[in-house]
């Protein structure tokens, strides 16, 4: 593409997106209900006062992500590689595995940390954690296992049959060619799909706050009961945009970055 | 001569398609033995049948005296010893030239790093691809490649070597180099049983050459003989072909 070329582009599509944005904010604006809305969920002043609170609650979230995801990133793997078991003497495993990733992938999240959270204190057992964050993340681990476990195994298929064959005609065994030619392999193909479900993860540590954990969406909850005003929730909402933004846009540059490394490498 | 390999009546079907109906086969030590065909004959699913690669119907492979088709043996072991390098080079891509090399030794043999990596840069200096060791295999040509993987399955030191169709997807101008390889394996006394559509090479490298035809070794010989003056009208039909495509 020539100079004269790009700039002429670049010029269309800044043009296009201000058009676009313009339009959309007049629409918005003079809308009938605009001025309520305004007050109800923009206001500058309650913004103000209830930031610093969620700001802090959100830390919750950050840790409950940061905890959740570690669990899930084994987890998961040991799942993906169970349901890759070869031979007949695995298939008691498989099943498991089946039954486990086509269970908590069907029962909403929701329910998981309701039935989790609620149900498991309520047994009194001795040694049983009472925390609702304990058990919020439990439940999103379980859940986030099943999903991520079926894209570590895409992956895993993705890898051709006679990689495995070449490292197996070596004397390697299946767990040292699984190990060391199969998963390195198949994780780097899945890193995009992988941190686009820690995305979900990151937004979905909201409903931890179901329990009563005080996390940023419990903590806007508050706010907004206590000032009939929703401007809590816009503030909760920009933290979480916040924090997926950069990880999205983490994903696109590990993505670009690996198809630079492969081009250099074949050119 | 003692037998480095020795395949009786071996079946092997996959659904209904019967490949392999009882093929015989003996390889002695330090023997080079080619196998011709057409496609489909037969010839890549034998030699991953000897690596074990694919399980067996029937009959029995014999490799330096043992039985490995037996039922106590220890798969890993047996293809420690049996080296095979196949078409698509099979090369390991998320690793340099280096560690494609020093990665059985290391831990199928148990070598050290410093042993396997000795061993690996003793063998790519011997093929001329020293000055690769640190490359990755996106960056070689397919010559390079396949002479890489050559180099890979030679770093376990097996005592027989299967290669499977080693050029066939190769550009005709790269295809010397690999075959050079393999002469100079054969000059230094490596058993090898070469599934091959060269059949010059074939005819300048094997001590016998197998036409696999239907299942079985048709017919098996010196390489003037089967080439030159073969017996069977299957065998002459199929090297009919071969001149015809301008291939021998």
């Amino acid at each position: 593409m020539s100079g004269a070329e790009g700039r002429r582009g670049a010029l269309i599509a800044t043009l296009s997106t201000v058009v676009f944005f313009t339009a959309l904010a007049l629409l918005i604006t003079h809308a009938p209900g605009w001025p309520e809305v305004q007050k109800t969920f923009f206001d500058w002043g309650q913004f103000k006062d209830s930031l610093p609170d969620i700001a802090r609650a959100f830390l919750l979230n950050v840790k409950i992500f940061l905890i959740a995801e570690a669990f899930i990133l084994v987890l998961a793997l040991l799942l993906a590689v169970v349901r890759s078991l070869p031979g007949p003497a695995a298939l008691p495993l498989r099943i498991l595995g089946i039954a486990y990733a086509d269970f908590f992938r069907g029962v909403p999240t929701i329910l998981v940390i309701a039935m989790l959270g609620f149900g498991a204190p309520a047994l009194q057992l001795k040694g049983v954690p009472l925390s609702t964050t304990f058990w919020g993340i439990v439940a999103l681990v379980l859940v986030y296992t099943a999903y991520v476990s079926e894209v570590y195994r895409a992956g895993i298929e993705s890898v051709h049959p006679s990689q495995d064959a070449a490292a197996r005609s070596l004397g390697l065994t299946h767990w040292q060619s699984l190990r060391t030619v199969v998963l390195p392999q198949a994780v780097r193909r899945v890193i995009p799909p992988l941190l686009n479900d820690f995305i979900g993860l990151q937004k979905d540590t909201a409903l931890v706050g179901f329990l009563g954990s005080v996390e940023a969406f419990k903590q806007s909850q508050i706010d907004a009961a206590a000032t009939f005003n929703y401007t809590s929730y816009v503030a909760a909402a920009l933290l979480f945009v916040a924090l997926t933004v950069p990880l999205a846009r983490f994903t696109d540059w590990l993505v670009l970055r690996d198809r630079r490394r492969r081009q250099a490498a074949g050119s | 001569m003692s037998e480095a390999l020795l395949v009786e009546r071996l079946h092997k079907s996959f659904g209904t398609l019967e490949v392999l109906r009882g093929v015989d086969l003996e390889v002695a030590d330090h023997e080079v033995v080619c196998l011709i065909g057409a496609s489909g004959s037969g010839k890549s699913t034998l030699l991953r049948c000897v690596n074990l690669l694919e399980p067996i119907d029937a009959g029995r492979i014999v490799v330096e005296g043992i039985e490995i088709t037996g039922r106590r043996v220890d798969v890993n072991r047996v293809r420690r010893r049996i080296g095979i390098v196949f078409q698509a080079y099979n090369l390991f891509p998320h690793m340099s030239v280096l560690r494609n090399v020093t990665l059985a030794p290391q831990l199928a043999l148990g070598l050290s790093k410093d042993e396997a990596t000795r061993r690996a840069m003793g063998l790519l200096e011997r093929f001329g691809l020293a000055d690769k060791a640190s490359d990755y295999p996106d960056s070689l040509s397919g010559g390079q490649q396949q002479r890489v993987a050559i180099v890979r399955a030679l770093a376990m030191q097996p005592d027989l070597m299967l290669l499977d169709e080693v050029t066939s997807a190769l550009d005709p101008e790269l295809v010397a180099e690999v075959l050079e390889v393999i002469r100079e394996l054969a000059a230094g006394g490596m058993t090898m049983l070469i599934a091959t559509h060269e059949m010059s090479f074939a005819r300048d490298i094997a001590d016998r050459v197998c036409f696999l035809d239907g299942g079985v070794i048709l017919e098996q010989g010196p390489p003037e003989q089967i080439l030159s003056a073969p017996r069977e009208p299957r065998t002459q039909q199929f090297l009919q072909r071969i001149i015809e495509a301008g291939r021998l």
